[in-house]
């Protein structure tokens, strides 16, 4: 069995005139089935270049990047595009979702361009499934202006599940949000990954990183540490408490 | 994708912005209703003549005394005192092909009959006349070769002429006079309407030839002849041996210009619509420079559009979309806003034309090949002037478009 994601020596330089910025330096990363990993550093250490390069929006400047075994390099645009519309989930640092468009509509996007063509019943279905996975089916009528950041990201996320894709990617995915939903996501997370998708996820908080199995630390471009999650939280558990702690809030008033 | 979800994907970016919309089409509607009102009204003229042209008869060449290129300094066509009666009859004799003929004198005369008077138009013809230009009698008949050799004082009435002195009372076996000459009328003609020159044709009193020479004119001189041509005569020969009949019976030397006139109903008929034909090459120009300036215009509106969506079009890809999806989707967009134009076009031109004919009184017709055509057209133009907008939208790099502020 390949790994789903495969970084054999990657480096991404940016070229602004006279100007190089090595964004992203010799990266070797080997990603299996079924984990489930968090990236993290500091700002601007490279964490959305490497996701960017992940999800197939951008090509390494050096090095292979094989996933699920094929060699992205070897690919022409419309090939990328179909795998980024098959194979891979998503979710933008800043959600990314269309305007003037409706919750609904924004999920069914991948299908529209979807190799399979569904009728627009099926892509109508299909998509309301999505959206109740994250717990948004009251809300589907409602544009992204109409939405809390967080719906918002739930938007983004069920878009990305759409498809069915075996990984999922995300940048940031509670970056904007407050604790209780930022649990909430990684409820969603954990769920799916227990249904076998892959999810990288990039992420500031050590917190939110307790939710995954592995832990990639980045600095300047480089993977400074790659550690496997000993003590691994629970996001079902972590939501029971926050409830209970509010309860007992209540009471107390 | 679905070519149905691209189209309402097209026009839902098109309302989203209604206003610049409208006025992007504008170019478009304005070229596309210059072409079709054009076309109506033109076509509405050129019926009109053609009907007109008709009214002068069938195959009829008309022969005027005086040359028509210094018609001016001799004082105009049938000035020149050359045309003699036998010069009709050597036609008639000579030229194979001609099948009738009518010397033709002409005065205005005041006619009365008991205390009604009208001045009208007094026609000196041949008993032939009526049948060459094929105007029926609907009451009573025409004169007689008898009645043209006998120089009788007989009369064909006009139905204006007719209807001024006798109103509704039946004009034929009464006595008209003409510059107080007494005429009886034989018959009353049929209306044809007005000529090409916007004359009263049935404002006319219609008598022998020989009769009008000896009892209005006094001189032996014609106006000109009328002649008609046999079915299946080659008209533009018969002009030609015409003009070289009169030009020896005239003796005009080589060199020397004609004294005479020869022109054949389709001359005449192409002379009326020679002018408007240049003005509706003028409206096609000017149909086509406003498409152009049309198509400039959605041009620019779709890279303005492309511009402000780049983000949109970032997403679009990332999700999957090939550049083929996005080129698409911006060339339909272009094609739906030059199409509404052509259409709304098309319906501005129809109610032109209508509204002109209307005031007019002409008669309109647009054949739907025009119609079909400037639709097509329009179209063409928003692929034309769509399709460099919709490439520079499909070759963005993803990346690049996402991060596009
Ligand atoms: N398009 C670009 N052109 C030039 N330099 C870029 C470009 N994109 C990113 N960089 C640079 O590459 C480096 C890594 O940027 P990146 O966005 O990957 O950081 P990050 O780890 O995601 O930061 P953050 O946590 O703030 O999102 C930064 O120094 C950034 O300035
Ligand atoms: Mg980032």
């Amino acid at each position: 069995m390949h790994p789903v994601i495969l970084l054999d020596s990657v480096s991404k330089i940016y070229r602004s005139g006279d100007v190089e910025v090595h964004a992203v330096r010799n990266v070797s990363l080997q990603v299996q089935p079924g984990e489930f990993i968090a990236i993290m550093g500091s700002s601007g250490s490279g964490k959305s270049t490497m996701m960017n390069t992940l999800g197939c929006l951008d090509r390494p400047t050096l090095g292979r990047y094989l996933l699920d075994g094929v060699d992205i390099s070897g690919l022409d645009r419309d090939q990328l595009a179909d795998l980024r519309n098959q194979k891979i989930g998503f979710i933008f640092q800043g959600f990314n979702l269309l305007s003037r468009t409706t919750a609904l509509e924004n999920v069914e996007l991948p299908m529209m361009y979807g190799k399979h063509r569904l009728s627009a019943k099926e892509q109508r279905e299909r998509a309301l499934w999505a959206l109740d996975l994250v717990g948004l089916s009251k809300r589907t009528d409602h544009t992204p202006n109409q939405l809390s950041g967080g719906q918002q990201q739930r938007v983004a996320i069920a878009r990305s599940l759409v498809n069915n894709p075996a990984l999922l990617l995300a940048d940031e995915p509670t970056g904007n949000l407050d604790s209780r939903t930022s649990v909430e996501i990684m409820d969603a997370f954990q769920t799916l990954n227990d249904k076998g998708i892959t999810i990288a996820m990039v992420t500031h908080e050590p917190d939110i990183a307790r939710y995954t199995k592995r832990n990639v630390v980045m600095r300047d471009g480089v993977i400074v540490s790659d550690i496997l999650v000993a003590d691994r939280s629970n996001a079902k558990n972590e939501m029971r408490r926050l409830d209970e702690e509010q309860r007992a809030a209540k009471l107390v008033k | 994708m679905k070519l149905s979800a691209t189209l309402f994907i097209a026009v839902r970016a098109l309302l989203r912005n209604k206003m610049r919309s409208i006025l992007t089409m504008l170019g478009i509607i304005i070229g596309v209703g210059a072409v079709i009102a054009m076309v109506g009204i033109g076509n509405g003229a050129k019926a009109r003549v053609e009907a007109q042209i008709a009214t002068l008869g069938k195959n009829m060449i008309l022969i005027f005394a005086g040359s028509s290129t210094s018609s001016g300094a001799k004082g105009g066509l049938g000035a020149a005192g050359t045309m003699k009666i036998p010069d009709a009859f050597s036609i008639l004799r000579e030229v194979p092909g001609v099948t009738m003929v009518s010397p033709e004198v002409r005065a205005g005369a005041q006619v009365a009959a008991g205390n009604q008077n009208w001045s009208t138009l007094v026609l000196g013809e041949s008993e032939d006349y009526f049948e060459m230009r094929q105007w029926d009698i609907v009451d009573g008949a025409a004169f007689s070769d008898q009645d043209v050799r006998s120089a009788n004082k007989v009369a064909v009435i006009g139905s204006t002429v007719a209807h001024q002195i006798y109103g509704d009372n039946d004009p034929v076996g009464q006595i008209i006079r003409v510059r107080n000459i007494p005429f009886v009328i034989t018959g009353l003609l049929k209306p044809k309407g007005n000529s090409l020159g916007g004359a009263d044709q049935d404002d006319v009193l219609i008598i022998p030839y020989t009769t009008a020479m000896k009892r209005l004119t006094g001189a032996t001189i014609l106006r000109g002849i009328n002649a008609q041509a046999a079915d299946d005569a080659d008209i533009t020969l018969l002009q030609e041996q015409i003009s070289a009949l009169l030009r020896q019976r005239h003796n005009i030397q080589p060199g020397h210009e004609d004294d005479f006139t020869v022109r054949s109903q389709q001359d005449i008929a192409e002379m009326a619509t020679a002018q408007s034909r240049t003005m509706m090459y003028l409206l096609i120009a000017v149909a086509i420079v406003s498409l152009v300036v049309g198509g400039i215009g959605i041009m620019n509106i779709m890279l303005v559009s492309v511009t402000e969506r780049t983000r949109e079009i970032g997403i679009r890809m990332a999700v999957g979309a090939h550049g083929w999806d996005i080129l698409l989707q911006f060339l339909i967009e272009a094609v739906t806003l030059s199409s509404i134009g052509g259409l709304v076009g098309i319906g501005i031109g129809f109610g032109t034309t209508q509204i002109i004919s209307r005031m007019a009184g002409w008669p309109t017709n647009v054949p739907p090949v025009y119609v079909i055509g400037s639709f097509a057209f329009s179209a063409a133009v928003g692929v034309f002037f769509g399709l460099y907008p919709a490439k520079k939208a499909a070759a963005l790099d993803p990346i690049d478009a996402l991060r596009y502020e």
